[in-house]
């Protein structure tokens, strides 16, 4: 069977160093730091009181009144970076078939914020006090499903799940929907509102995330031998595909080609990383096999590096198993370091920085290395951006549950 | 006491809406007038129920399809 070339040809991003894809490049490329005290609620009892954040986010500013209240945060944001995504791709959607548009766009979670509000209400005035937009605001294929109402757009429209493997495994999916010519266009990518009071006590309790409260821009510390934890985030990212013959037929912009994708399961704990790698191994050689390239061919690896301290080892330790001592010449990076990490928005917004690192051929920096951990003991572009031209990118996504899914990206070349 | 109804009802109204002020009079039909699905009739239903902490029945809300429809029936029951 005969598949197409498959290229991004329009970018949205709403994320805490940037409300726009050319803003999050700027703030990426800067060092910019998302992370700041949470505020919208009160966090004095909390282990954790600080997260990568959206700066002065007003929904209104986006969506009219009612629009607002029935939409949870985790679509909002995602109506946003679409927004975007289509202007920026230029198309012209008075003259597509929007039949063959297809959405795929994921969450971790789903309307968070809103399953606490309506168990809070539940709680006051029993099952008549729980809203009939309950349901409709929480599942998470709602985000897809809200993108097609707004747009007309009627072509394959669902979401894959997998925790912070979402942006990734939703982005795999969609080229395949266009590689294998099941829709003219794909809008692809992830979205999550965690930042939430449910949100970061679950996570504190997991003692998963960074409690650095004394200095909360410095908590997300990949690779560094003082990392404590994640620091959560929230954001969308989302992209434009299309086939090259039609990018090229109508002389869009093309940001880059995908070429390939590897998922996989680690099948080992539910929240735990494999030490010894077994399933990222898979992802990432499987990813390669599919865009037929091999381990010398790849120039850089925006990794998924959470800043926990198990995490951070066993990726470094996977990364130097599958590519061997190639794996020091490959400019490595953390882009959590500046936006937190995202969850389901993490594998879109992070193959965002990885496919515009290749097209502006700038590698954006792992801030806040200060000690480096001798365990992680590659090159991770510490704390300054590095110019070098990138033909080859992947993006790892790793997703509780054990899901794992690298990404590949190519520089478009003819 | 049916003022008192009747400005809670509209505040109800306008909150949930996102409608203007102005356009909610007694004659304004929900669905036809006022932009509601059939999700929003519900909410509507359930916030004057939580608001006038009281239980309005199917077979009535069935009934209450105007502005001025909710604040004769909630009038009538608070009576």
């Amino acid at each position: 069977m005969s598949t197409r070339r498959v290229v991004v040809t329009g970018i949205g991003a709403f994320t805490p160093i940037g409300k726009s894809a050319p803003d999050f490049w700027n703030g990426l490329v800067s060092g910019k730091n998302g992370v700041r005290n949470v505020e919208h609620f009160d966090t004095s009892n909390f282990a954790t009181k600080f997260a990568a954040q959206i700066e002065d986010y007003e929904p209104t500013d986006y969506f009219d009144r009612k629009e607002a209240r029935r939409l949870d945060k985790v679509a909002q944001y995602a109506l946003i970076a679409s927004e975007e995504a289509i202007k920026d791709s230029k198309l012209d959607l008075e003259k597509i078939n929007k039949d063959e548009v297809a959405v795929l766009v994921g969450t971790g979670i789903g309307g968070m914020e809103t399953f606490y509000e309506q168990s809070v209400s539940f709680h006051e005035h029993g099952p008549r006090g729980v809203s009939p937009f309950f349901i409709p605001m929480l599942i998470p294929d709602i985000v897809s499903g809200q993108i097609s109402i707004r747009y007309g757009f009627r072509g394959p429209n669902f979401c894959a799940v997998s925790a912070c493997a979402t942006g990734s495994h939703n982005i795999g999916l969609a080229y395949d929907s266009i590689r294998y010519g099941q829709s003219d266009y794909a809008l692809a990518g992830g979205t999550e509102a965690p930042v939430t009071r449910i949100g970061i006590s679950g996570f504190n309790s997991m003692k998963a995330m960074s409690t650095r409260n004394d200095s909360p821009e410095t908590a997300s510390r990949p690779f560094d031998k003082d990392r404590d934890g994640f620091v959560l985030g929230e954001g969308a990212g989302i992209f434009m595909l299309e086939s090259l013959d039609s990018a090229l037929e109508r002389g869009a912009r093309i940001y880059g080609e995908i070429k390939g994708y590897g998922f996989s399961a680690d099948a080992y704990h539910i929240t735990a990383p494999d030490p010894d790698g077994n399933g990222v191994t898979l992802a990432m050689s499987r990813a390669m096999e599919s865009a037929g390239i091999k381990p010398e061919d790849v120039d850089h690896i925006n990794m998924h590096g959470t800043s926990t301290p198990l995490g951070d080892v066993a990726e470094t330790n996977t990364i130097k198993k599958v590519f061997g001592d190639h794996a020091k010449n490959i400019n490595l990076n953390s882009t959590k370091s500046m936006h937190g990490h995202t969850l389901g928005a993490a594998g879109a917004i992070e193959s965002i920085a990885t496919l515009l690192a290749i097209y502006h051929g700038t590698v954006p920096p792992t801030i806040n290395i200060e000690n480096q951990d001798p365990e992680c003991d590659l090159n991770y572009t510490a704390n300054e951006s590095v110019v070098r031209d990138v033909k080859y990118a992947l993006n790892n996504a790793f997703g509780f549950g054990g899901h794992n899914s690298t990404l590949v990206f190519k520089k478009y070349q003819d | 006491m049916s003022q008192d109804v009747e400005s809670k009802v509209k505040a109800i109204i306008v909150d949930k809406l996102g409608v203007d002020e102005s356009e909610v009079v007694a004659e304004a039909n929900f669905t036809n007038d006022l932009g509601a699905d059939s999700l929003d009739t519900v909410e509507l239903i359930m916030e004057f129920e939580k608001e006038f902490d009281l239980s309005i029945p199917d077979e009535d809300a069935e009934n209450i399809a105007t502005v001025g429809d909710a604040v004769t029936y909630l009038t009538g029951k608070l009576s």
